[in-house]
């Protein structure tokens, strides 16, 4: 799996906010079919580096590459033309709406000036049979009377709906019970098995390891680890990269800090 | 709402088909009533309380008074009394739907009326609607520039506007004057009645085109419903319009007027095409799908690429443009226009009439037959309170229920009633 050509790369990444370095020469990459894991304390860089990523910051330097070809990202517009899509920890889901709706949300299906509900209503079925998501009952429910885990299910459908080619997932289980925290790690995992790049952002060391194809652990604005997820990957391995930036010959070499 | 999982041990990929089995509309009549109540339950009021509250009202009314309360000619009074509360009603929808309030759209009303009757002075017909009407969208675009562009709240802004368009109001008709409006077709909005065999035409016109709208939406998944709740659905709206066409078309001129008084309204169809074509485009358009989801969730609306700013600024637009018919609407009723005109109780009556029919004062529910069965629940009670008249009550002595004091309260309370429905179902239901 790490033979696969990444579809997006980013090569050392700089961002300061005034006298604030926040990252420092990250180099970052996201495979097709693979979750990646992006792990890091609060303040490490990971949101700097996922708003960088999806066009909401400007990075100070560094390049990105799509597909191998070098790509400028001047704004979200131009990261969601790429196929770029993050689905933020609050959702940012209409209650209003119904499930169709706050799925094609800005982006309705029109047919002679009119709204195409059959169209919309038979791709949103479409989209989430092809996820295997059978949480929800109806695409004609609500999302007000929709649970936590459906909520987000919701969400990630939405990145995916438009043949998207990296969904970032900001802390996709942080507010779920076991059980839907299980449906929407499956989920994440069907993602990557229908060939999108996944980058998964969480403080839940569990789950990283039972999703995740890759560890990016992100200490103090640098990268300072990026590595198959193995077997023998533990969680005390992960929460000492995330707290000290190293873990035996993992991470930071004395020289860097 | 809880999440189920199949637990169905086949192949995962095998059943994707079959996983929206239970995404099928309901199958007869007894389902459809019984997702009704269920929906009902869940906190879903939307009409019901204003359709409980005129059947309640038109009982105890009719039980009062069934000689006067019951005739046509009350009806069809009745009926263009409401018109003009709902047609503004609907234009403050417009604001509510955002989560936002117009309080001077009375006043919108006011100013665009004067400036028809005024131009009407000296101009014809065409060019004094239209000037009429850009004033309206003018000091509509104004109130969605102060909210949308400046930032400043819809209530703050709106209560200035009530000062500065009362103020234009008075400089229009001049302090104490009133300006009387001569062109028939003005006059005939409020007032008079189509012909008996245009008044069948529309009756049966309206059963038909429900009817095929229904059958179009049987091609469609989601909006299919069992044949016999069309049949039920199809044959309530001809009943009622029958029902409606039948009284109204009998002559209900007082005994030795000189011409009979017969026919539907003008302001049934002039009211209900407005209903139409707002529905349409709140439905069926991308700027309404927009204008829920901006009402629902701002910061979702934004980041799903809508431009927000826009939304707001047409939304009221649309109010005031909406609020300027409305005001066609009051002139048309007493043929003239005076300082009064969208003033006093007018917008208290719309917001009331759209809040009573279900639409929420929270932003992103709501829908233009709201304003009309508010409307109507807000019309009623002024009209039935007037011919109930001076009744000797147990204990309080005589009181003069076709006052305006025992309106104002009763209004009051109705509204108060509704809200607290909207603000209760919305608590629930969240």
């Amino acid at each position: 799996m790490n033979s696969t050509r990444p579809v997006l790369e980013v090569e050392g990444i700089n961002k300061t906010f005034g006298s604030v370095h926040v990252l420092h020469d990250v180099d970052f990459s996201v495979r097709r079919g693979t979750v990646t894991a992006l792990i890091g304390d609060n303040g490490a860089g990971k949101s700097t580096l996922v708003k960088t990523i999806a066009g909401i910051h400007g990075a100070d330097s560094g390049t990105v590459r799509f597909d191998g070809e070098p790509v400028t990202i001047t704004g979200p517009k131009s990261a969601a033309a790429l196929g770029i899509e993050v689905v933020y920890q609050d959702l940012a889901l209409c209650e209003n709406l119904d499930v169709v709706q706050n799925l094609f949300l800005g982006r309705e299906i029109v047919s002679g000036g009119l709204l195409d509900e059959q169209a919309m209503e038979d791709a949103a079925r479409e989209t989430l049979a092809a996820l295997g998501v059978r949480t929800v009952k109806s695409v004609r429910q609500p999302v007000a009377s929709l649970s936590g885990g459906q909520r987000q299910t919701v969400a990630i459908a939405r990145a995916v709906l438009w043949n998207s080619n990296v969904v970032v997932l900001d802390e996709p289980t942080a507010a779920l019970g076991v059980a839907q925290t299980e449906q929407v790690l499956a989920l994440v995992r069907r993602l990557a098995e229908q060939g999108l790049g996944v980058v998964l952002i969480s403080h839940n060391m569990n789950d990283v390891l039972q999703v995740a194809d890759r560890v990016a652990a992100m200490y103090l604005g640098r990268l300072v680890a990026d590595v198959p997820v193995s077997d023998a990957t533990t969680t005390e391995q992960l929460v000492e990269l995330i707290t000290s930036g190293r873990s035996g010959d993992l991470g930071l070499t004395e020289a860097a800090t | 709402m809880t999440a189920t999982t199949n637990t169905d041990g086949s192949g995962d990929d095998a059943l994707a088909l079959t996983d929206f089995a239970l995404d099928e509309p309901p199958s007869d009549l007894r389902s459809t009533i019984a997702e009704s109540v269920a929906r009902i339950r869940g906190g879903e009021l939307g009409s019901i309380p204003a359709l409980l509250a005129i059947a309640v009202l038109v009982s105890v009314f009719g039980a009062v008074n069934p000689g006067s309360f019951l005739s046509a000619v009350n009806l069809a009074n009745f009926l263009e009394q409401a018109s003009s509360v709902i047609v503004i009603a609907m234009a403050v929808s417009f604001a509510l739907l955002l989560g936002e309030i117009d309080l001077a759209a009375g006043f919108t009303a006011g100013v665009s009326a004067a400036v028809l009757a005024t131009r009407l002075q000296e101009w014809p017909l065409l060019p004094s609607v239209l000037a009429a009407a850009l004033v309206a969208i003018a000091l509509g675009l104004f109130t969605g520039f102060m909210v949308a562009r400046i930032g400043i709240p819809s209530f703050v802004v709106t209560l200035a506007n009530v000062l500065l368009f009362q103020g234009i109001l008075l400089l229009l008709v001049r302090e104490g004057g009133s300006v009387r409006i001569e062109d028939p077709v003005v006059k005939d909005l409020v007032g008079a009645n189509l012909s008996t065999t245009a008044s069948w035409v529309f009756a049966i016109g309206c059963v038909l085109a429900y009817l095929g709208l229904q059958i179009r939406r049987q091609r469609s998944t989601h909006q299919r419903r069992p044949w016999s709740v069309i049949g039920v659905k199809v044959g309530l709206l001809a009943a009622g319009l029958v029902t409606l066409t039948l009284i109204l078309n009998g002559n209900r001129a007082f005994p030795n007027a000189p011409a009979p008084i017969q026919g539907l309204p003008i302001v049934i169809p002039a009211v209900l095409a407005l209903v139409v074509v707002l529905n349409l485009l709140l439905n069926r358009t991308r700027f309404g799908r927009h204008l829920y989801a901006v009402g629902g969730n701002a910061e979702a609306a934004r980041r799903a690429g809508i431009d927000v700013m826009r939304i707001r600024l047409a939304a009221f637009t649309i109010c005031g443009l909406l609020a300027g018919i409305g005001g066609a609407f009051l002139a048309s009723r007493v043929n003239s226009v005076d300082p009064n005109t969208g003033a006093n109780d007018t917008l208290l009556l719309a917001v009331g009439a759209a809040v009573i029919g279900g639409t929420s004062l929270f932003g992103g529910r709501g829908r233009m037959m709201n304003a009309v069965l508010g409307g109507f629940v807000l019309a009623l009670i002024p009209n039935g309170l007037t011919l109930v008249g001076k009744r000797m009550v147990p204990l309080l002595g005589e009181i003069d229920f076709g006052s305006s004091g025992v309106k104002f309260i009763c209004a009051g309370a109705a509204l108060l009633l509704a809200s607290s429905v909207d603000a209760l179902s919305r608590r629930q239901s969240t």
